[in-house]
Parts: C-alpha cells; sequence; structure tokens
C-alpha cells in the first residue's frame, strides 16, 4: 500500500524541485531565455534526471557488505557502472588511437566517428579474435568434464571458489570461463555461417529473379511471399521438428542451420531483387548483354559490385536477426545441441542460479554474462550499422 | 459501393488466400515426417496389419489431397484432433477421458491472449508517449538516452531482458513472483500480478521498435510546410505535434502498433518459458521437443493465423486512418 503514498509524494516533490530550479535560474541569470521559456514538464525532467544520478551515486557509495551479509543490488550496481564506465574509456581510446594509426582513409572514418560506433567496432573485434583463437585462450576444453562440479566464480578458496576456474564449473562440472570463450567461436560462428548462406541463396535468387523478370520473377517472389506469411521462429520450430526425425546431435545443428539460412533469405531475396531491379535497368547491364556476356557474368561483375553497399548493411542487420534466433533456439533447447559450448544453451543450463543472487551475487552472475555476452554484440552490431546508414545517407535526423 | 469497403473486402480475401497456402505448406512439412498416426499409436512393435487396419480407420489411406481437405474441415470445425502424449498416457494408465488437442490448446490460449493483451496496454501508451516526447525535444539529452536505451533492448534476447527483470524484480527486491503460477479459478489481481513479470519482458521488446517509429514518424512531418505555417503563428511546441502532426501520423504508427503485436505473438514463446507460464508458446515447445505432431500442427497454424490476421490489421487500419482514403473526391 505504500507504494500508492510514496510514488506520487516522490512525483510531487519533483516537481517543485524543478519549479524551485527553474525559479532560481531566472533570479540567478537575470531572467535568461533559457530558464525563462522553460516549460514546466521540462524542469521536471531535469529534477528526476538529477535525482536519478544523485540516487545512482548514493547507492554506488553504499558499504558493499551489511553485518558481513553482501548486498547484492549494491554489487551488482556497482559491476554495471565498472563495465559502462571501462567501455566508454576504452572506445575513447581505441578512437583515439584510429585517428592516429593506420592509414588516410581509416583516419579519416574515425575522426568523426560517434563513440557508440567506436564502441561497436572495438567489440566486434574482441569478439571476432576471441572467436578465431578460442582454442588458445581458453583454459580448457569446451566439453571437458572436471571432478569439481558447481565451483563457485571469483576464485577464492574460502567461499567454495577454485583459482583454476575464475568463473567456476556448472552442474556437472564443466569451466563457465571456457565454455564462453568457445562460445564465440560456436554461436557467433554458426550464426555468421547462416547468414552468409541466407545471403548467397537470396542474393542469387533475387537478382536472377531481377534479372529474368517474367515467371521465374513471380514464382520466386510468391514463394517467397507465401513463406513470409508464417511467423519466422514458428516456422523455424516446425521444420525442426520435422528434421530431429532423421538426424540428432551435430546433424540437427547443421539442419538447423539450412532451415534459418532458407527462412532468412526471403528478407535478403526482397531486398536484393528491389536493389537488382534499380540495377538492371542502366545502360551498362544492356551494353553487357548486347556484348552477349552470359547471366553468371551479369550477375556477380555488373549486378553484385553494384549492389555491395545496401547489402552491406542489411548484412549486419540480419546478422543480428539470426544471431538472436539462433541463441533463442538454443535457450529453447533446439538450437545448436551439445557437446558444443553455446551461449543459448549455457542460460538456460545456469539460469537456475539467478535465484541465489540475494545471498551470492557472483554465482547469480554466470547466467547473466552468457546472456549479456549475446546483447553485447548485438548492441555493437548495431551502433555500428547505425552509424554506417547514417553516413551513406547523410541523415541529420 | 464504397471504394474503402471493396479495398478492405480485397484484402480480407488475399488473406483468407494466404491462411489457405500456409495451412497447406505446414500440412505438407509435418507428411514429410517419416512413421504416421498409425504407428504412433500403436508404438513400435505393431504388426503390419495392425497399422494398416488404423490407418484405413482412420482414412490415412486415403490420396493426400483428400487427407488435406479432411484435415481443414476438421480444424475449422475446431476439431485439433489427439495428441500424440495423451494417447501414451492413456494406453499407459488405462484412462477413459481423454483429452484433445482442442482441450489443451483452449485454456492456454486464453492465457496467452491475456499476456498478450496486457503486454499490449502497457507497451502501447508508453511507446507513442516516449515516441511523442523524444520528438518533441530531439536531439537532446533525453532524445540520446531514450535512443541508446531503446537500441539496447532492440538487441538483447527476451530472455536476457526477463532474467535482468527477474534478478531486479523478483530475486533482489521480491516485489513480483518469477514463476507465473496461474491455476484454474484465480483471482483477476492474482493473475495480473503473476502475469506482470511476462508482460514487462514482452513491454520491453516490442516497446522500443514503435517508440523509433513514432518519432520517426513525426519527425517526418515537422519539416512540412503547414507545421512550419503553425510554427510561424506561434503555436506550442506540444501543441503542435499532438494537434498537427499526430493526427497524419497515425497511419504509419497504427501500421508498427499492428505489426509488433504480431511480433508479440512469436514473441511469447520464449518468455512463456522462462517464465513457465502456461501459455500456448511453452505448449508448443514442449510439442516439439516431444515430437507431438498434432499439437505441433494446431499450434503452428493458430500462430499462423493470428501472425496474418494482425499484418491484415494492420494494413486495414492504416487505410482507416488515412483521410484521403476514407474520403475520395
Amino acid at each position: 500500500m505504500s507504494a500508492w503514498i510514496l510514488v506520487p509524494a516522490v512525483f510531487a516533490s519533483l516537481l517543485a524541485l524543478g519549479w524551485a530550479g527553474r525559479l532560481a535560474g531566472q533570479k540567478a541569470t537575470g531572467n535568461a531565455p533559457t530558464y525563462r521559456d522553460m516549460p514546466l514538464a521540462v524542469a521536471f525532467g531535469y529534477a528526476f534526471a538529477l535525482a536519478l544520478v544523485v540516487a545512482g551515486v548514493w547507492l554506488y557509495l553504499q558499504p558493499a557488505t551489511l553485518d558481513g551479509a553482501p548486498r547484492a543490488s549494491v554489487i551488482f550496481w556497482r559491476w554495471a557502472v565498472h563495465f559502462l564506465a571501462a567501455s566508454a574509456v576504452a572506445a575513447f581510446v581505441f578512437r583515439l588511437a584510429g585517428r592516429h594509426i593506420g592509414t588516410e582513409g581509416t583516419k579519416k572514418a574515425f575522426r568523426n566517428m560517434p563513440l557508440t560506433a567506436a564502441f561497436g567496432i572495438l567489440v566486434v573485434l574482441i569478439y571476432a579474435l576471441t572467436a578465431i583463437f578460442a582454442g588458445w585462450i581458453a583454459p580448457h576444453g569446451q566439453s571437458q568434464v572436471f571432478a569439481t562440479a558447481n565451483v563457485v566464480p571469483g576464485g577464492n578458496a574460502a567461499l567454495g571458489g577454485n583459482p583454476e576456474f575464475p568463473l567456476g564449473t556448472d552442474q556437472i562440472g564443466r569451466d563457465i570461463l571456457s565454455r564462453l570463450i568457445y562460445g564465440a567461436q560456436n554461436t557467433v560462428g554458426i550464426a555468421f555461417a547462416t547468414t552468409l548462406l541466407a545471403f548467397f541463396l537470396g542474393g542469387t535468387l533475387g537478382f536472377l529473379a531481377a534479372t529474368l523478370q517474367g515467371w521465374v520473377d513471380q514464382v520466386l517472389s510468391r514463394l517467397v511471399d507465401v513463406l513470409m506469411a508464417i511467423p519466422s521462429l514458428i516456422f523455424s520450430l516446425l521444420l525442426i521438428t520435422v528434421a530431429s526425425a532423421w538426424v540428432s546431435g551435430a546433424g540437427l545443428t547443421a539442419a538447423m542451420v539450412v532451415i534459418i539460412a532458407v527462412i532468412d533469405s526471403t528478407r535478403v531475396f526482397r531486398l536484393s531483387r528491389a536493389v537488382g531491379m534499380n540495377i538492371v535497368v542502366m545502360d551498362y547491364i544492356e551494353a553487357a548483354k548486347l556484348r552477349g556476356e552470359g547471366l553468371t557474368y551479369l550477375i556477380f561483375r555488373e549486378i553484385l559490385p553494384n549492389a555491395t553497399a545496401p547489402l552491406l548493411a542489411e548484412f549486419g542487420l540480419r546478422f543480428c536477426f539470426v544471431f538472436l534466433t539462433i541463441s533463442a533456439l538454443s535457450f529453447l533447447g533446439l538450437g545448436i545441441q551439445p557437446p558444443l559450448a553455446d551461449w543459448g544453451t549455457m542460460v538456460k543450463d545456469l539460469s537456475a542460479f539467478i535465484n541465489y543472487a540475494a545471498f551470492a551475487p557472483q554465482i547469480a552472475s554466470a547466467p547473466l554474462l552468457a546472456a549479456g555476452a549475446i546483447a553485447l554484440l548485438t548492441v555493437a552490431v548495431n551502433f555500428v550499422v547505425d552509424w554506417m546508414l547514417q553516413r551513406s545517407s547523410g541523415l541529420k535526423e | 459501393m464504397h471504394p474503402v469497403l471493396k479495398i478492405i473486402l480485397q484484402r480480407l480475401a488475399l488473406g483468407l488466400l494466404t491462411l489457405f497456402i500456409v495451412s497447406i505448406v505446414i500440412f505438407t512439412a509435418v507428411n514429410m515426417l517419416p512413421g504416421d498416426f498409425a504407428q504412433a499409436i500403436l508404438g513400435q512393435s505393431a504388426t503390419p496389419e495392425a497399422v494398416a487396419a488404423i490407418r484405413r480407420d482412420l482414412g490415412l489411406d486415403q490420396p493426400y489431397v483428400v487427407r488435406y481437405f479432411g484435415w481443414l474441415t476438421d480444424m475449422l470445425q475446431g476439431n485439433l484432433g489427439i495428441s500424440y502424449a495423451q494417447l501414451n498416457f492413456q494406453s499407459n494408465m488405462g484412462g477413459q477421458n481423454l483429452k484433445t488437442v482442442a482441450d489443451q490448446i483452449a485454456p492456454r490460449f486464453a492465457n496467452t491472449m491475456f499476456l498478450a493483451g496486457v503486454a499490449a496496454v502497457i507497451a502501447v501508451p508508453f511507446a507513442v508517449t516516449l515516441g511523442v516526447l523524444a520528438a518533441l525535444y530531439r536531439n537532446s539529452a533525453f532524445d540520446k538516452a531514450v535512443n541508446v536505451g531503446t537500441l539496447t533492448s532492440i538487441s538483447s534476447p527476451e530472455f536476457f531482458l526477463a532474467y535482468i527483470l527477474v534478478l531486479f524484480l523478483a530475486v533482489l527486491n521480491p516485489l513480483l513472483p518469477s514463476i507465473a503460477n496461474i491455476y484454474q479459478g484465480i483471482s483477476l489481481a492474482d493473475r495480473l500480478t503473476a502475469t506482470l513479470l511476462p508482460a514487462l519482458t514482452l513491454t520491453l521488446v516490442v516497446t522500443a521498435h514503435m517508440m523509433r517509429m513514432t518519432r520517426a514518424a513525426i519527425i517526418n512531418l515537422l519539416a512540412s510546410p503547414y507545421i512550419e505555417m503553425a510554427r510561424l503563428k506561434g503555436v506550442s511546441p506540444f501543441r503542435i505535434i499532438v494537434k498537427h502532426a499526430l493526427p497524419n501520423a497515425w497511419a504509419p504508427i497504427i501500421n508498427v502498433i499492428a505489426l509488433n503485436l504480431a511480433y508479440l505473438i512469436t514473441g511469447v514463446v520464449v518468455v512463456e518459458v522462462v517464465f513457465n507460464y502456461p501459455g500456448i508458446g511453452q505448449l508448443f515447445v514442449d510439442a516439439v521437443k516431444n515430437r507431438d505432431i498434432p499439437v505441433v500442427q494446431a499450434c503452428c497454424l493458430i500462430f499462423a493465423a493470428a501472425y496474418i490476421l494482425l499484418n491484415l490489421a494492420a494494413d486495414i487500419l492504416s487505410m482507416l486512418a488515412n483521410p484521403r482514403l476514407r474520403h475520395p473526391k
């Protein structure tokens, strides 16, 4: 019941604070236009933001333990603040380095790059390196089972940790850190391969439809219309059910890759057909046709090079989408199959640990790290694509 | 006939046609499976004669097209068949009252609709308000914060958002239950409390897209001459947006709202699994894992129908919101 009194009280006091702040600003600056024309709602917004900042700083400065017990909210809040601060500094340093190192072209690109885009590029680079060198970085194998199960993260032996497993082990004794690192290779690698396949399929068919037109275009377009009328997650689940009757384990993972690539290629088909339609009416295509060039030459040497820019931005977005779909399927237990380590499956397997967050925050961090790894990469790719789109279209708004 | 009515009827016919073709696709996909109902009912050790007898009884020896239309008329009459899991249960326990797929789906369908409804009731006003505010104070710190926040929530997988909410609202501050316990005869208040956390997760998922589209639709209009005119005659910025820009922006906004509700229908699958919410999405995932074909087929058709209907609604509503189409010359 107290919430019914607390919320209006906080609202009223923030409103009063905003009003008083505006009045103080008017008096102090001799009625400067900024304060004179400020609506009360905006003043309230400033008061609200101020209250948020004060509350955040207050929570950060609270002691992390109370009577010997850890205070989980404070610890989680500190981790979040440290992570945000570290990523801001890293992105800033990375952008600074980019402005001074490299060729003229890259230096120029870094010069007016927003911090979010620099952060995105940095994260994508780190993920790519982790994925490629996972075998060297990871301290243990991805499906190596140790006798010590349920080791607590942190490596503090007094709390049940083990320095050999910095992030602990899962229920059956596999090292969580190694599985997170191998997850980059498996989850990101499989999503990347799926996106490539989807682009190869959708792009080829889309350009084919644009070049040949007529009945080929009609048949392909109507087929794509039908496939797009079924929600993609539902359709892929249906097809995976069918596939699971024949294959299991690694075979099911491969079947999932093909299924998602086919379903996703419908979206690529739409775009590449639309882009291709604009290109095939150009004079140089007519010239190539008159020269007697074949269909393959037309598609891959004439149309494709001129369609790279829009397809590249689409590739980033499609990758995010495929990556999220595969993670969701793995989370449901129907995507990437064990023994391959993968983030979606890890979240599902470790999710029960979240319930211990109140008295042992570090235990709860394991499933959140796996889920956060997925979120971080998609956020980073979205930041980069956002910046690329804004740069290529010159949009100001 | 009124031209709008004509377009709407055309769209409806097109929607029905799509649904028909989609049902063919689903039926074909399921019929690619090795083995059939007769084998599933009798198990591995069935004699070929017994299998053939049951096939004949159930009409599984009929040609493909005949079977398809039989299945379609059954579906239209709400006769969704009997799930394999129930059949196994019956043969093991010797029980008499067999639950049909329709019996299983009906209460869960109601639960899912309730969840999606609660999510929509929270998300739509929230997203439109945020979008209007972001358009009003565009390029300010508020706009940038909202932009980064929505981009993050669009990019995050549903289960990440769900577990973050569980962490803060159920585990660290025990305000809401982390498992949606919904039973028969639950009171509305308890039901709302149990549904709130899944609904909040879905809200986070769909708000971002709706808010960005609202903002973009309004900002698009702000460059038009009649807005310039209103600004020059001294109308306040808030009034310009609410009175002048918003009425013309409704068409794209309604469109994106309906599309996001269609997205909600598929988004419920993961969220229901996270919160153990007894809805149709969870049933679907369980059926996929157990390869319970009649349930998979029925759920798939329901999801596809809801998706097509909402897309249709998006089309029709955005047409109705366009005054130029409503009042033709």
